[in-house]
């Protein structure tokens, strides 16, 4: 069989699979956010809270406790790193320098990833598996919960409650992320992933060298960083590393666990609010554009243009050979579609045009079908404009699933929109005005600007992965950086749950036969070309000077 | 009691719901795997697929590659030799401590050539592009294995090889008639002379340290080297890890010859072992096959063992 042919089979294999669990998963997903009664476990925790489950809270409340919760848990984290020599399991590593510490714990808390530092040299048992392994899973459900308010606000009428932060939390963790996570863990332990709490074990090799074998809760942090679309590696060669995706087949279940959620939620979102078919039409958009993202990446990596692809015959360099060229470019396009940020490969040696199509797929704003959350509410937002764009040219009020979009929801749409674009233009362009952040860059030319703007860009959208060439780890960029992963994350956020909340005070309005219909393959187009249009404006100039300019050499 | 200020209270309740989900997914959570992972059949992979020799001394994992290399980085001609490695630790290459790439891009080309006084190994601010990087090996492994090392766009040059790149010189900057051409990765006390003598009738020069050459426009020369060199693709790129167990099995194939005659075993029994130790696609279409060298190496030493006078290539 042809390499090209197995890698088409892959995504043939992978589409099946997300298939079958797409009703089953979305349905699971819509008895956990809508269930009425409180189980008995879950009382006991909302009690040592010290929340009142039966109370639903309004937008602004739901956004505070997002904030109150996320600002405990940067402040946690940064002391866990800044105190590990204090702590049991630190493995004899000091305290995490305070940049470094400042830019993990806004990495994780904001479902980012970003990492400025290298896992096994750093961070001891205790902060990878009490700290980050936490923040993969609630900053998870942080994600999943604010998706759950804006659907919320969609099906409600003319209310201002949108449901209770602490109850989606604990449910979405307790009952979705968990046990899936756990199953997980264990699938890659089976695949050779390690999972105990060792110290570095001392080979003597067959030729009289040393080896350091590290160890470490290494299984059970990849499955949630892969089911959580977090990304970030307990090594620094994160899912390229034998211990962490040890075979070819892992490397499938990897790429699985990163898309099943983002891909069901869809059918959560259309069993809430009533009509299968909406979320069909919304899947139908996610699929278009990832299809066609994966394809070009697949088809670039596979044909490895650019001078060192051509004297290598292959575009091999930073990839693993049981994985090969196919599956390297597969999990790539994988974990920039959504906001993983994992790799199983080096984007920065990836060919100009492969590269340029990841930093694409994280600038359509990860929603296809995008981070856990994040995607669906980042869709749902496109759609809403690119229902108002369609108002425009027929001269009607737009609406959505029978909701008005108005002067308010657009404003919030679009400046929902703006705030990414903002953050990665206005982040690379202050980069160039200090003389000694120019050290940063690994390699003169396009191809520094690249890992520049991928840095931005990856840091602004929350994915985590980078150009791994770039000298990340200063002062500034950890700072600015930081800035970028908090703002991307919180700002789009509150915007959400403010349009959730315009929308649920509305009562619908039914549907006449001027309705534009937002389940057809009518709007499914609209909603690509939309998405494709306002991406492209945006940052099409940057990226001819980047990947465009080192590809067409 | 007075009632706390709403954002006091807020923040309080913030913090226990931290602390409970801490309990349950950063204690319980790990904790259960590891519990499941003790398994008889588990409990081996759990603690890193460690492979011991007959004094139960850790010898390795089967699932990280090593480096079968003497002191001095020289192959030793008696293993199947790994692929490049970037996480080169205290203990040189395949150091888990510092997994890692080399994230040079597709059109790393150019190198930073060293300070004439202190050569490569002393001046810090010198580099190797990736082109060369590839170039090199290739030569080296064609040269330990009896077979051309060549490869488009690189060239025999000095000692090694490198990347063939010239810097071309234009009348009007990037168009108009050339003007100087400069080769780019030979510096000129490296050489006697420049792996191409005149580009479109202009006279090639060498490079010279120091020399700044920004305004040429850089160009990559392919050559005439076959476009299915025989030296195969990973024998010549590091992985994404450093730390990738495996190679091709062209590769493998490539090294078999030199293996067996090292050993006093015929090819035949040679290629038996590495066909063992190969993994095909999963299923058919899951990843690409690939041979394990730390498995494979260890059952030659059991199998073959080699004998003392076994030392480094050429």
């Amino acid at each position: 069989m042809g390499d090209t042919t197995a890698g088409v089979i892959f995504i043939a294999a992978m589409v099946a699979a997300l298939a079958a669990t797409y009703r089953p998963l979305g349905d699971y997903l819509y008895r956990v956010v809508t269930r009425e009664r409180h189980y008995k476990v879950e009382r006991g925790i909302y009690r040592v809270i010290g929340a009142r489950p039966e109370t639903e809270q309004h937008w602004a409340g739901y956004a505070r406790s997002v904030l109150a919760f996320s600002a405990v848990s940067v402040l946690l984290l940064y002391g866990l790193q800044r105190l590990q020599h204090f702590l049991p399991l630190s493995l004899g590593f000091p305290g995490v320098d305070p940049y470094v510490s400042w830019n993990t714990a806004v990495s994780f808390v904001a479902n980012t990833n970003w990492q400025a530092y290298s896992g096994e040299s750093t961070m001891g048992h205790l902060v990878q598996t009490g700290g980050l392994a936490v923040q993969n899973f609630v900053s998870a459900a942080v994600g999943m919960a604010v998706a759950v308010v804006l659907v919320r606000g969609f099906a409600r009428k003319a209310t201002d409650r949108l449901g209770n932060f602490w109850v989606d939390l604990v449910r979405i963790t307790v009952w979705v992320l968990l046990p899936i996570a756990a199953v997980g863990a264990v699938v890659l332990v089976l695949g050779g992933a390690i999972q105990n709490f060792g110290e570095v074990t001392q080979a003597v090799t067959a030729t009289g060298d040393t080896q350091s074998i590290t160890g470490g809760a290494v299984a059970s942090q990849e499955a949630i960083k892969e089911l959580g679309t977090n990304g970030g590696g307990f090594f620094n060669a994160n899912s390229a590393h034998p211990f962490e995706n040890p075979t070819s087949w892992t490397n499938f279940v990897e790429v699985y666990l990163i898309l099943m959620i983002p891909v069901a939620l869809p059918r959560t979102f259309g069993r809430i609010v009533g009509d299968d078919r909406q979320g069909y039409a919304i899947i139908a958009v996610m699929g278009v554009l990832a299809l066609a993202s994966i394809t070009a990446v697949l088809g670039f990596e596979s044909l490895g243009n650019g001078t060192v692809p051509q004297a290598v015959t292959a575009a091999m360099e930073g990839k693993e050979v049981r994985f090969g060229v196919e599956d390297s470019s597969l999990f790539a396009a994988a974990t920039t579609l959504t906001s993983t940020g994992a790799v199983n490969s080096f984007h920065d040696s990836f060919t100009s045009f492969g590269g340029g199509v990841l930093m694409l797929n994280m600038m359509f704003g990860e929603v296809a079908p995008g981070g856990v959350g994040g995607g669906l509410y980042g869709m749902l937002v496109l759609a809403v404009i690119a229902v108002f764009v369609a108002g425009l040219m027929v001269g009607r009020t737009p609406e959505y699933l029978g909701k008005k979009i108005g002067a308010r929801e657009i404003k919030l749409a679009s400046m929902y929109f703006l705030v990414t674009p903002v953050l990665v233009l206005v982040g690379v362009a202050t980069a160039f005005l200090l003389p000694s952040n120019m050290d940063s860059l690994q390699e003169a030319g396009p191809h520094g600007l690249s890992e520049l703007l991928y840095a931005f860009t990856s840091a602004s959208n929350n994915n985590g992965s980078a150009f791994g060439g770039f000298g990340a780890n200063t002062p500034w960029f950890n700072t600015a950086l930081g800035l970028c992963m908090l703002f991307g994350r919180f700002i789009p956020i509150i915007l959400v749950l403010a349009l959730a909340g315009s929308l649920a005070r509305q009562r619908p309005v039914p549907a006449s036969a001027g309705t534009l219909p937002t389940h057809r393959p009518l709007f499914v187009g609209m909603v690509v070309g939309v998405t494709l249009v306002l991406v492209a404006l945006t940052f099409l100039p940057v990226l001819a000077l980047g990947p465009l300019a080192e590809g067409l050499q | 009691m007075a009632r706390l200020p709403r954002w006091v209270s807020q923040h309080l309740a913030a913090l226990r719901a931290l602390l409970v989900l801490t309990a349950v997914t950063g204690i319980l959570y790990p904790l259960a795997v590891l519990a499941v992972a003790q398994l008889p059949g588990l409990d081996h992979k759990a603690e890193g697929s460690l492979v011991y020799d007959e004094d139960g001394a850790v010898v390795g994992s089967s699932l990280l590659g090593q480096s079968f290399t003497d002191e001095d980085g020289n192959a030793i001609a008696a293993y199947f030799q790994s692929r490049p490695s970037m996480a080169a630790g205290e203990n040189g290459d395949y150091d888990p401590l510092v997994s890692g790439a080399s994230n040079l891009g597709p059109e790393s080309v150019v190198d930073a050539l060293p300070d004439p006084a202190l050569g490569w190994d002393g001046d810090e601010l010198a580099t190797k592009s990736l082109l060369t990087q590839v170039c090199e090996r290739s030569y080296a492994i064609g040269e330990r294995e009896g077979v051309d090392g060549s490869r488009p766009y690189c060239t025999e040059s000095g000692a090694g090889a490198v990347g063939a790149v010239l810097g071309v010189f234009y009348a009007e900057g990037t168009t108009g008639d050339v003007v100087r051409v400069v080769s780019l990765n030979e510096a000129c006390d490296a050489v006697a002379a420049p792996f191409l003598a005149e580009y479109e009738g202009v006279p090639v020069e060498c490079a010279v340290y120091g020399e700044d050459y920004a305004a040429a426009i850089v160009t990559p020369v392919e050559g005439d080297a076959s476009g299915e060199p025989a030296v195969p693709a990973d024998a010549v790129t590091a992985s994404g890890s450093g730390l990738d167990p495996h190679i091709s099995p062209e590769y493998a194939e490539l090294q078999t010859a030199r293996v067996a005659a090292e050993r006093g075993a015929s090819t035949e029994d040679v290629e038996a072992l590495v066909e063992e130790h190969t993994t095909g696609r999963f299923l058919g279409f899951m990843g690409d096959p690939a041979v394990n060298v730390v498995e494979l190496n260890l059952a030659l030493d059991s199998v073959f063992p080699a004998g003392d006078e076994a030392g480094p290539v050429g």
